[in-house]
Protein backbone atom coordinates (compact mmCIF):
# COMPACT_ATOMS: atom_id res chain seq x y z
CA UNK A 1 0.00 0.00 0.00
CA UNK A 2 1.41 3.16 -1.17
CA UNK A 3 1.26 6.63 1.41
CA UNK A 4 -0.34 9.39 -0.18
CA UNK A 5 2.53 11.48 -0.85
CA UNK A 6 1.79 15.03 0.20
CA UNK A 7 1.11 13.03 3.61
CA UNK A 8 4.71 11.52 3.47
CA UNK A 9 5.91 15.01 2.84
CA UNK A 10 4.15 16.25 5.51
CA UNK A 11 5.49 13.10 7.95
CA UNK A 12 9.04 13.21 6.82
CA UNK A 13 8.71 17.29 7.42
CA UNK A 14 7.86 16.76 11.42
CA UNK A 15 10.00 14.26 11.97
CA UNK A 16 12.87 16.19 10.56
CA UNK A 17 11.82 19.00 12.59
CA UNK A 18 11.51 17.84 15.40
CA UNK A 19 15.25 15.90 15.23
CA UNK A 20 16.10 19.56 14.39
CA UNK A 21 14.55 20.97 17.49
CA UNK A 22 15.60 18.22 19.71
CA UNK A 23 19.33 19.12 18.92
CA UNK A 24 18.96 22.35 19.30
CA UNK A 25 17.29 21.73 22.59
CA UNK A 26 19.76 19.95 24.10
CA UNK A 27 22.52 22.51 22.98
CA UNK A 28 20.53 25.36 24.88
CA UNK A 29 19.88 23.16 27.84
CA UNK A 30 23.17 22.71 28.19
CA UNK A 31 24.36 25.97 28.28
CA UNK A 32 21.54 27.60 29.58
CA UNK A 33 21.36 25.01 32.80
CA UNK A 34 25.75 25.76 33.32
CA UNK A 35 25.24 29.78 32.85
CA UNK A 36 22.23 29.84 35.02
CA UNK A 37 24.06 28.26 37.95
CA UNK A 38 27.80 29.89 36.64
CA UNK A 39 27.14 32.87 35.66
CA UNK A 40 26.23 34.32 39.68
CA UNK A 41 29.56 33.03 40.73
CA UNK A 42 31.27 35.17 37.73
CA UNK A 43 32.91 38.64 38.66
CA UNK A 44 35.91 40.32 38.17
CA UNK A 45 38.24 38.91 41.17
CA UNK A 46 36.45 35.42 40.70
CA UNK A 47 38.72 36.10 37.14
CA UNK A 48 41.63 37.65 38.49
CA UNK A 49 42.04 36.11 42.22
CA UNK A 50 44.13 32.45 43.14
CA UNK A 51 42.38 29.65 44.29
CA UNK A 52 42.46 29.64 47.86
CA UNK A 53 41.66 26.48 50.03
CA UNK A 54 41.90 24.10 47.21
CA UNK A 55 39.46 26.08 45.34
CA UNK A 56 36.72 26.50 47.66
CA UNK A 57 37.25 30.05 47.99
CA UNK A 58 39.00 32.28 45.44
CA UNK A 59 39.15 32.74 42.15
CA UNK A 60 40.26 30.68 38.65
CA UNK A 61 43.03 33.18 37.56
CA UNK A 62 46.03 30.03 37.62
CA UNK A 63 43.73 28.17 35.56
CA UNK A 64 43.29 30.34 33.41
CA UNK A 65 46.85 30.83 33.12
CA UNK A 66 46.84 27.88 32.92
CA UNK A 67 44.81 27.04 30.10
CA UNK A 68 46.19 29.52 28.31
CA UNK A 69 49.95 28.35 28.97
CA UNK A 70 49.07 24.72 27.56
CA UNK A 71 47.03 26.19 24.91
CA UNK A 72 50.13 28.41 23.34
CA UNK A 73 52.42 25.52 24.18
CA UNK A 74 50.30 23.23 22.08
CA UNK A 75 50.27 25.42 19.16
CA UNK A 76 53.06 26.60 19.16
CA UNK A 77 54.34 22.75 18.12
CA UNK A 78 51.43 21.75 16.31
CA UNK A 79 50.86 24.59 13.81
CA UNK A 80 54.05 24.48 12.12
CA UNK A 81 54.72 20.77 12.68
CA UNK A 82 50.88 20.47 10.48
CA UNK A 83 50.80 22.89 8.15
CA UNK A 84 54.28 21.79 7.15
CA UNK A 85 53.16 18.44 6.87
CA UNK A 86 49.80 19.37 5.21
CA UNK A 87 52.20 21.82 2.64
CA UNK A 88 54.53 18.30 2.08
CA UNK A 89 52.17 16.31 1.11
CA UNK A 90 50.11 18.84 -1.12
CA UNK A 91 52.59 20.53 -2.65
CA UNK A 92 56.19 18.39 -2.81
CA UNK A 93 54.77 14.84 -3.29
CA UNK A 94 52.91 12.72 -5.86
CA UNK A 95 49.67 10.92 -4.52
CA UNK A 96 51.71 7.86 -3.77
CA UNK A 97 50.75 4.95 -1.04
CA UNK A 98 53.06 7.35 1.46
CA UNK A 99 51.23 9.98 1.13
CA UNK A 100 47.91 7.85 1.60
CA UNK A 101 49.38 6.08 4.45
CA UNK A 102 50.49 9.40 6.37
CA UNK A 103 46.66 11.14 5.66
CA UNK A 104 45.77 7.19 7.18
CA UNK A 105 47.41 7.19 10.16
CA UNK A 106 46.24 11.08 10.53
CA UNK A 107 42.87 10.18 11.07
CA UNK A 108 43.80 7.33 13.16
CA UNK A 109 45.55 9.78 15.32
CA UNK A 110 42.46 11.84 15.20
CA UNK A 111 39.90 9.15 16.51
CA UNK A 112 42.20 8.17 19.44
CA UNK A 113 40.69 8.47 22.57
CA UNK A 114 42.03 11.46 24.66
CA UNK A 115 42.67 9.35 27.37
CA UNK A 116 45.11 7.34 26.00
CA UNK A 117 47.05 10.51 24.49
CA UNK A 118 47.46 11.31 28.08
CA UNK A 119 48.64 7.95 29.04
CA UNK A 120 50.83 8.32 26.29
CA UNK A 121 52.11 11.41 27.44
CA UNK A 122 52.28 10.60 30.76
CA UNK A 123 54.98 7.92 29.77
CA UNK A 124 56.52 9.66 27.25
CA UNK A 125 56.82 13.05 28.63
CA UNK A 126 56.48 13.37 32.33
CA UNK A 127 58.51 9.59 33.02
CA UNK A 128 60.44 8.55 29.71
CA UNK A 129 62.12 12.20 28.78
CA UNK A 130 61.88 13.78 32.49
CA UNK A 131 60.07 16.54 31.83
CA UNK A 132 57.64 16.06 35.02
CA UNK A 133 54.21 17.12 34.89
CA UNK A 134 54.87 20.31 32.98
CA UNK A 135 52.74 22.44 31.01
CA UNK A 136 55.93 21.23 28.32
CA UNK A 137 54.64 17.88 28.91
CA UNK A 138 50.68 18.62 28.80
CA UNK A 139 51.57 21.18 25.77
CA UNK A 140 53.42 18.12 23.52
CA UNK A 141 50.41 15.94 24.49
CA UNK A 142 47.91 18.69 23.30
CA UNK A 143 50.03 19.06 19.92
CA UNK A 144 49.86 15.82 19.07
CA UNK A 145 46.05 15.47 19.99
CA UNK A 146 45.38 18.31 17.36
CA UNK A 147 47.99 17.76 15.07
CA UNK A 148 45.52 15.58 12.83
CA UNK A 149 43.12 18.73 12.83
CA UNK A 150 45.34 20.95 11.78
CA UNK A 151 46.93 18.63 9.22
CA UNK A 152 43.77 18.28 7.75
CA UNK A 153 42.32 21.65 7.77
CA UNK A 154 45.68 23.23 6.30
CA UNK A 155 45.34 20.11 3.32
CA UNK A 156 42.15 20.87 2.86
CA UNK A 157 42.86 24.82 2.67
CA UNK A 158 45.75 24.50 0.51
CA UNK A 159 43.75 22.12 -1.70
CA UNK A 160 41.42 24.53 -2.81
CA UNK A 161 43.93 27.16 -4.01
CA UNK A 162 43.30 27.06 -7.85
CA UNK A 163 46.06 24.73 -9.27
CA UNK A 164 46.97 27.49 -12.37
CA UNK A 165 48.19 29.75 -9.22
CA UNK A 166 50.69 27.36 -8.74
CA UNK A 167 51.45 26.75 -13.08
CA UNK A 168 52.10 30.41 -12.85
CA UNK A 169 54.02 31.00 -10.29
CA UNK A 170 56.25 28.32 -11.78
CA UNK A 171 56.08 29.15 -15.13
CA UNK A 172 57.42 32.47 -14.22
CA UNK A 173 60.40 31.03 -12.71
CA UNK A 174 59.74 30.87 -9.14
CA UNK A 175 60.82 28.37 -6.93
CA UNK A 176 58.53 25.66 -5.06
CA UNK A 177 59.41 27.53 -2.00
CA UNK A 178 58.87 31.15 -3.18
CA UNK A 179 55.20 29.53 -4.56
CA UNK A 180 54.23 28.31 -1.71
CA UNK A 181 55.50 31.41 0.46
CA UNK A 182 54.45 34.34 -2.26
CA UNK A 183 50.64 33.02 -3.37
CA UNK A 184 49.80 29.63 -2.08
CA UNK A 185 49.79 30.53 1.54
CA UNK A 186 48.38 33.47 1.69
CA UNK A 187 45.60 32.18 -0.34
CA UNK A 188 45.34 29.30 2.19
CA UNK A 189 45.92 31.44 4.98
CA UNK A 190 41.73 31.74 6.00
CA UNK A 191 41.80 28.04 6.05
CA UNK A 192 44.50 27.43 7.67
CA UNK A 193 43.59 29.78 10.41
CA UNK A 194 40.00 28.34 10.64
CA UNK A 195 41.91 24.66 11.44
CA UNK A 196 44.14 26.41 14.41
CA UNK A 197 40.98 28.56 15.99
CA UNK A 198 39.46 24.73 16.05
CA UNK A 199 42.59 22.94 17.73
CA UNK A 200 42.71 25.95 20.10
CA UNK A 201 38.68 25.31 20.84
CA UNK A 202 39.65 21.01 21.50
CA UNK A 203 42.65 21.88 23.79
CA UNK A 204 40.88 24.37 26.31
CA UNK A 205 38.27 22.29 26.60
CA UNK A 206 40.54 18.94 27.08
CA UNK A 207 40.96 16.98 30.47
CA UNK A 208 41.71 13.84 29.80
CA UNK A 209 45.16 13.86 28.29
CA UNK A 210 45.94 16.99 30.15
CA UNK A 211 45.34 15.83 33.67
CA UNK A 212 47.87 12.80 33.65
CA UNK A 213 50.40 15.52 32.11
CA UNK A 214 50.00 18.69 32.91
CA UNK A 215 49.02 17.62 36.56
CA UNK A 216 46.68 19.87 38.80
CA UNK A 217 48.94 22.37 40.57
CA UNK A 218 47.25 25.80 41.44
CA UNK A 219 50.29 27.80 41.70
CA UNK A 220 50.63 30.57 39.05
CA UNK A 221 52.95 28.43 36.98
CA UNK A 222 56.23 29.90 36.34
CA UNK A 223 58.19 28.44 33.74
CA UNK A 224 57.39 25.74 30.88
CA UNK A 225 58.28 23.08 33.80
CA UNK A 226 55.51 24.41 36.11
CA UNK A 227 52.76 21.84 36.78
CA UNK A 228 49.60 24.01 36.17
CA UNK A 229 45.90 22.97 35.83
CA UNK A 230 43.61 24.24 33.43
CA UNK A 231 40.31 24.74 33.98
CA UNK A 232 38.44 21.72 32.66
CA UNK A 233 40.42 19.82 35.50
CA UNK A 234 39.72 22.27 37.86
CA UNK A 235 36.05 21.85 37.26
CA UNK A 236 36.23 18.25 37.27
CA UNK A 237 38.54 17.82 40.69
CA UNK A 238 36.32 20.78 42.09
CA UNK A 239 32.98 18.64 41.32
CA UNK A 240 34.37 15.47 41.50
CA UNK A 241 35.86 16.01 44.90
CA UNK A 242 32.64 18.03 45.60
CA UNK A 243 35.01 20.91 47.03
CA UNK A 244 33.03 23.61 45.72
CA UNK A 245 29.80 23.50 43.25
CA UNK A 246 29.37 26.84 42.69
CA UNK A 247 33.08 27.14 41.64
CA UNK A 248 32.58 24.25 39.54
CA UNK A 249 29.55 25.71 38.25
CA UNK A 250 31.64 29.21 37.67
CA UNK A 251 34.47 27.46 36.20
CA UNK A 252 32.38 25.62 33.60
CA UNK A 253 30.55 28.83 33.07
CA UNK A 254 34.26 30.82 31.75
CA UNK A 255 34.42 27.81 29.17
CA UNK A 256 31.63 27.17 27.73
CA UNK A 257 31.67 31.14 27.42
CA UNK A 258 35.74 31.13 25.49
CA UNK A 259 34.73 27.88 23.34
CA UNK A 260 31.59 29.76 22.45
CA UNK A 261 33.63 32.48 21.38
CA UNK A 262 35.95 30.90 20.08
CA UNK A 263 33.79 29.11 17.72
CA UNK A 264 31.98 31.92 16.77
CA UNK A 265 35.38 34.03 15.33
CA UNK A 266 36.23 30.55 13.15
CA UNK A 267 32.96 30.39 12.01
CA UNK A 268 32.98 34.17 10.72
CA UNK A 269 36.38 33.03 9.31
CA UNK A 270 35.08 30.51 7.55
CA UNK A 271 32.27 32.10 6.10
CA UNK A 272 34.93 35.33 4.72
CA UNK A 273 36.53 32.31 3.33
CA UNK A 274 34.00 30.54 1.96
CA UNK A 275 32.92 34.01 0.47
CA UNK A 276 36.20 34.75 -1.44
CA UNK A 277 36.62 31.78 -2.97
CA UNK A 278 33.70 30.80 -4.39
CA UNK B 1 70.07 28.52 -36.48
CA UNK B 2 66.49 28.76 -35.25
CA UNK B 3 65.77 30.12 -31.66
CA UNK B 4 64.02 27.20 -31.05
CA UNK B 5 64.46 23.56 -32.60
CA UNK B 6 62.98 20.40 -31.57
CA UNK B 7 64.22 17.48 -33.09
CA UNK B 8 62.47 13.77 -33.02
CA UNK B 9 60.15 15.39 -29.56
CA UNK B 10 58.06 12.40 -28.07
CA UNK B 11 56.00 12.70 -24.85
CA UNK B 12 54.44 10.23 -23.16
CA UNK B 13 51.26 10.39 -20.47
CA UNK B 14 52.38 6.99 -19.01
CA UNK B 15 51.45 5.19 -21.70
CA UNK B 16 49.67 6.94 -23.79
CA UNK B 17 51.90 8.93 -26.71
CA UNK B 18 50.74 12.40 -27.21
CA UNK B 19 53.41 13.74 -28.93
CA UNK B 20 55.23 11.61 -31.98
CA UNK B 21 58.55 12.51 -33.16
CA UNK B 22 58.25 15.85 -33.85
CA UNK B 23 60.98 18.30 -35.50
CA UNK B 24 60.03 21.95 -35.96
CA UNK B 25 62.22 24.83 -36.04
CA UNK B 26 60.75 28.33 -34.96
CA UNK B 27 62.38 31.67 -35.82
CA UNK B 28 62.96 34.55 -34.24
CA UNK B 29 60.92 37.31 -33.69
CA UNK B 30 58.10 36.38 -35.21
CA UNK B 31 54.77 35.12 -34.69
CA UNK B 32 54.16 30.86 -34.97
CA UNK B 33 50.96 29.52 -35.10
CA UNK B 34 50.21 25.85 -34.19
CA UNK B 35 46.61 24.55 -34.89
CA UNK B 36 44.52 21.39 -35.07
CA UNK B 37 41.65 20.18 -33.29
CA UNK B 38 41.50 19.78 -29.68
CA UNK B 39 43.32 16.55 -27.84
CA UNK B 40 46.14 16.77 -30.38
CA UNK B 41 48.93 17.91 -28.88
CA UNK B 42 49.11 21.41 -28.87
CA UNK B 43 49.64 22.64 -25.37
CA UNK B 44 51.67 19.57 -24.74
CA UNK B 45 54.37 20.79 -27.33
CA UNK B 46 53.99 24.34 -25.97
CA UNK B 47 54.37 23.15 -22.33
CA UNK B 48 57.60 21.15 -23.65
CA UNK B 49 59.44 24.77 -24.42
CA UNK B 50 59.47 25.86 -20.63
CA UNK B 51 59.40 22.17 -19.02
CA UNK B 52 55.97 22.76 -17.55
CA UNK B 53 55.38 19.07 -18.42
CA UNK B 54 58.14 18.10 -15.69
CA UNK B 55 54.92 18.93 -13.21
CA UNK B 56 53.37 16.20 -14.50
CA UNK B 57 53.44 12.73 -13.02
CA UNK B 58 54.38 10.04 -15.04
CA UNK B 59 55.25 12.37 -18.50
CA UNK B 60 58.50 10.78 -20.47
CA UNK B 61 59.93 12.91 -23.14
CA UNK B 62 62.30 11.64 -25.78
CA UNK B 63 64.19 13.50 -28.42
CA UNK B 64 65.80 17.37 -28.15
CA UNK B 65 64.58 20.43 -27.79
CA UNK B 66 66.90 22.99 -28.40
CA UNK B 67 66.51 26.96 -27.33
CA UNK B 68 69.09 29.57 -28.48
CA UNK B 69 71.07 25.85 -29.52
CA UNK B 70 71.43 24.94 -26.06
CA UNK B 71 69.32 21.40 -25.51
CA UNK B 72 67.02 22.33 -22.26
CA UNK B 73 66.60 18.85 -21.18
CA UNK B 74 70.15 18.48 -20.16
CA UNK B 75 70.84 17.62 -16.10
CA UNK B 76 72.40 21.12 -16.19
CA UNK B 77 69.66 23.27 -17.23
CA UNK B 78 68.45 26.23 -14.48
CA UNK B 79 64.83 25.49 -14.60
CA UNK B 80 64.38 28.72 -13.15
CA UNK B 81 66.44 30.72 -15.68
CA UNK B 82 64.77 28.82 -18.10
CA UNK B 83 61.04 29.91 -17.27
CA UNK B 84 62.26 33.30 -17.19
CA UNK B 85 63.49 33.18 -20.87
CA UNK B 86 60.55 31.60 -22.07
CA UNK B 87 57.16 32.72 -20.47
CA UNK B 88 53.73 31.63 -20.98
CA UNK B 89 50.58 33.00 -20.96
CA UNK B 90 47.87 30.69 -20.41
CA UNK B 91 44.09 30.07 -21.57
CA UNK B 92 42.02 31.57 -18.89
CA UNK B 93 43.42 35.09 -17.60
CA UNK B 94 44.85 33.87 -14.82
CA UNK B 95 46.09 36.78 -12.15
CA UNK B 96 46.87 36.38 -8.81
CA UNK B 97 44.85 37.86 -6.22
CA UNK B 98 46.80 40.56 -5.78
CA UNK B 99 47.45 44.11 -5.87
CA UNK B 100 47.77 45.13 -10.07
CA UNK B 101 51.35 46.06 -8.71
CA UNK B 102 52.34 42.95 -7.20
CA UNK B 103 50.77 41.01 -10.12
CA UNK B 104 53.47 42.91 -12.53
CA UNK B 105 56.47 43.06 -10.43
CA UNK B 106 55.96 39.03 -9.10
CA UNK B 107 58.45 37.90 -11.16
CA UNK B 108 60.65 40.62 -11.28
CA UNK B 109 60.68 39.71 -7.18
CA UNK B 110 61.07 36.11 -7.09
CA UNK B 111 63.98 36.87 -9.30
CA UNK B 112 65.59 38.82 -6.90
CA UNK B 113 65.52 42.09 -7.60
CA UNK B 114 65.18 44.33 -5.19
CA UNK B 115 65.78 48.10 -6.14
CA UNK B 116 62.87 50.42 -5.48
CA UNK B 117 63.64 52.69 -8.66
CA UNK B 118 64.10 49.69 -11.04
CA UNK B 119 60.75 48.24 -10.26
CA UNK B 120 58.98 51.32 -10.50
CA UNK B 121 60.51 51.72 -13.94
CA UNK B 122 59.68 48.04 -14.83
CA UNK B 123 56.01 48.43 -13.43
CA UNK B 124 55.45 51.57 -15.74
CA UNK B 125 57.03 49.98 -18.60
CA UNK B 126 55.53 46.74 -18.43
CA UNK B 127 52.10 48.49 -18.23
CA UNK B 128 52.74 50.61 -20.88
CA UNK B 129 54.03 47.83 -23.06
CA UNK B 130 50.37 46.35 -22.76
CA UNK B 131 48.30 49.47 -23.16
CA UNK B 132 47.23 49.37 -19.34
CA UNK B 133 48.62 52.02 -17.90
CA UNK B 134 46.76 55.01 -18.43
CA UNK B 135 43.81 52.94 -17.47
CA UNK B 136 45.34 51.87 -14.23
CA UNK B 137 48.18 54.09 -13.25
CA UNK B 138 45.80 55.31 -10.36
CA UNK B 139 44.96 52.03 -9.21
CA UNK B 140 48.12 50.02 -9.14
CA UNK B 141 47.06 48.83 -5.65
CA UNK B 142 43.85 47.75 -6.80
CA UNK B 143 42.98 43.18 -6.42
CA UNK B 144 43.69 41.98 -10.20
CA UNK B 145 40.67 39.90 -9.94
CA UNK B 146 38.18 42.97 -10.07
CA UNK B 147 39.73 44.07 -13.76
CA UNK B 148 37.78 42.72 -17.01
CA UNK B 149 38.47 39.71 -18.50
CA UNK B 150 40.38 41.11 -21.41
CA UNK B 151 42.40 43.42 -18.77
CA UNK B 152 43.26 40.48 -16.77
CA UNK B 153 45.18 38.97 -19.94
CA UNK B 154 46.54 42.17 -20.81
CA UNK B 155 48.40 42.48 -16.90
CA UNK B 156 49.22 38.32 -17.12
CA UNK B 157 51.28 39.37 -20.37
CA UNK B 158 52.67 42.74 -18.96
CA UNK B 159 53.37 40.36 -15.71
CA UNK B 160 55.50 38.60 -18.61
CA UNK B 161 57.04 41.33 -20.10
CA UNK B 162 58.35 42.39 -16.86
CA UNK B 163 60.55 39.83 -17.07
CA UNK B 164 61.76 40.48 -20.64
CA UNK B 165 61.69 36.75 -21.58
CA UNK B 166 62.65 35.88 -25.49
CA UNK B 167 60.38 33.98 -25.78
CA UNK B 168 56.50 34.02 -25.43
CA UNK B 169 54.55 31.14 -25.57
CA UNK B 170 50.73 31.51 -25.74
CA UNK B 171 48.28 29.10 -25.23
CA UNK B 172 45.20 30.19 -26.83
CA UNK B 173 45.08 33.12 -25.04
CA UNK B 174 42.02 34.85 -26.85
CA UNK B 175 39.44 31.89 -26.07
CA UNK B 176 38.55 33.04 -23.15
CA UNK B 177 37.67 36.93 -24.42
CA UNK B 178 34.92 38.46 -26.61
CA UNK B 179 35.58 39.38 -30.45
CA UNK B 180 36.25 42.72 -29.55
CA UNK B 181 38.86 41.92 -26.86
CA UNK B 182 40.51 39.42 -29.25
CA UNK B 183 41.05 42.08 -31.65
CA UNK B 184 43.05 44.29 -29.31
CA UNK B 185 45.01 41.43 -27.69
CA UNK B 186 45.81 40.59 -31.82
CA UNK B 187 46.97 43.62 -32.39
CA UNK B 188 49.06 43.60 -28.86
CA UNK B 189 50.92 40.45 -30.22
CA UNK B 190 51.32 42.15 -33.04
CA UNK B 191 53.05 44.98 -31.68
CA UNK B 192 55.14 42.73 -29.38
CA UNK B 193 57.02 40.35 -31.71
CA UNK B 194 59.34 43.20 -32.49
CA UNK B 195 60.48 42.73 -29.14
CA UNK B 196 59.20 38.71 -28.46
CA UNK B 197 59.28 35.79 -30.16
CA UNK B 198 55.78 34.30 -29.88
CA UNK B 199 54.50 31.13 -30.21
CA UNK B 200 50.68 31.19 -30.08
CA UNK B 201 48.33 28.19 -29.74
CA UNK B 202 44.98 28.68 -31.22
CA UNK B 203 41.84 26.90 -32.56
CA UNK B 204 40.63 29.86 -34.20
CA UNK B 205 41.93 29.47 -37.93
CA UNK B 206 41.13 32.96 -38.68
CA UNK B 207 43.28 34.04 -36.13
CA UNK B 208 46.35 32.11 -37.30
CA UNK B 209 46.06 33.72 -40.70
CA UNK B 210 45.57 36.44 -39.19
CA UNK B 211 48.71 37.16 -36.79
CA UNK B 212 50.95 34.43 -37.66
CA UNK B 213 53.63 34.81 -40.00
CA UNK B 214 54.37 30.48 -39.73
CA UNK B 215 51.86 27.41 -38.90
CA UNK B 216 52.25 24.19 -37.98
CA UNK B 217 49.03 21.96 -37.97
CA UNK B 218 48.89 19.20 -35.37
CA UNK B 219 46.59 16.10 -36.08
CA UNK B 220 46.50 13.17 -32.98
CA UNK B 221 50.49 14.36 -31.68
CA UNK B 222 51.71 14.39 -35.09
CA UNK B 223 53.13 17.53 -36.92
CA UNK B 224 51.69 17.00 -40.28
CA UNK B 225 52.34 20.55 -42.14
CA UNK B 226 54.63 23.30 -41.17
CA UNK B 227 55.28 26.92 -43.34
CA UNK B 228 55.00 29.87 -44.03
CA UNK B 229 51.11 31.25 -42.92
CA UNK B 230 50.11 32.35 -46.00
CA UNK B 231 51.32 28.98 -47.97
CA UNK B 232 49.47 26.91 -45.72
CA UNK B 233 46.41 28.03 -45.61
CA UNK B 234 46.58 29.23 -49.75
CA UNK B 235 48.56 26.02 -50.71
CA UNK B 236 48.42 23.03 -48.44
CA UNK B 237 50.66 20.15 -49.49
CA UNK B 238 48.88 17.64 -46.99
CA UNK B 239 45.61 16.37 -47.76
CA UNK B 240 44.81 16.26 -44.06
CA UNK B 241 45.92 20.21 -43.53
CA UNK B 242 43.77 21.08 -46.80
CA UNK B 243 40.79 19.19 -44.98
CA UNK B 244 41.24 20.88 -41.82
CA UNK B 245 41.32 24.20 -43.02
CA UNK B 246 38.45 24.01 -46.05
CA UNK B 247 36.62 22.81 -42.71
CA UNK B 248 36.46 19.17 -43.76
CA UNK B 249 37.97 18.10 -40.89
CA UNK B 250 35.57 15.50 -38.82
N1 LIG C 1 48.11 15.65 -17.74
C1 LIG C 1 47.72 14.78 -18.68
N2 LIG C 1 47.66 13.46 -18.42
C2 LIG C 1 47.29 12.58 -19.36
N3 LIG C 1 46.93 12.90 -20.61
C3 LIG C 1 46.95 14.20 -20.94
C4 LIG C 1 47.35 15.21 -20.01
N4 LIG C 1 47.27 16.42 -20.61
C5 LIG C 1 46.85 16.16 -21.88
N5 LIG C 1 46.66 14.84 -22.09
C6 LIG C 1 46.23 14.20 -23.33
O1 LIG C 1 47.15 14.53 -24.34
C7 LIG C 1 46.49 14.83 -25.54
C8 LIG C 1 46.91 16.21 -26.01
O2 LIG C 1 46.41 17.17 -25.13
P1 LIG C 1 46.67 18.72 -25.33
O3 LIG C 1 48.12 18.92 -25.52
O4 LIG C 1 46.04 19.43 -24.20
O5 LIG C 1 45.88 19.01 -26.69
P2 LIG C 1 45.45 20.39 -27.34
O6 LIG C 1 46.13 21.50 -26.63
O7 LIG C 1 45.87 20.25 -28.78
O8 LIG C 1 43.96 20.48 -27.24
C9 LIG C 1 45.00 14.72 -25.28
O9 LIG C 1 44.57 13.48 -25.77
C10 LIG C 1 44.90 14.76 -23.79
O10 LIG C 1 43.85 13.95 -23.35
MG1 LIG D 1 45.13 23.01 -25.45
Amino acid sequence: MRVPPRLEQRFVKVVLWSMTAITVFVLLFIVAYILRRGLPVLSLSFLTENPHEMGRTGGIFSTIVGTLALTAMALAVATPLGVGTAIFLNEYTWESRVTRIIRFGADCLAGIPSIIFGLFGFILFVIKMGFGWSILSGGLTLAFMILPTIIRTSEEALRSVPRSYREVSLSLGSTKWQMVTRVILPSALPGIVTGVILSVGRSIGETAAVIFTAGSALRLPTSLFSSSRTMSVHFYILAREGISMPNAYGTAAVLVLSILLVNIVTYRLMHRFIRKYS
Amino acid sequence: MSLIETEGLSLFYGNFQALKTISLNIESCRITALIGPSGCGKSTFLRCLNRMNDLIDGVRITGRVAIGGRDIYRRETDLLDLRRRVGMVFQRPNPFPLSVEDNVLFGLKVHGQTDRKILEEKLQRSLEAVHLWDELKDRLKTNALELTGEQQQRLCIARLAALEPEILLMDEPCSALDPIATEKIEALMFELRKRFTIVIVTHNMQQAARVSEETGYFLLGELIEFGETSRIFSAPRDQRTEDYITGRYG
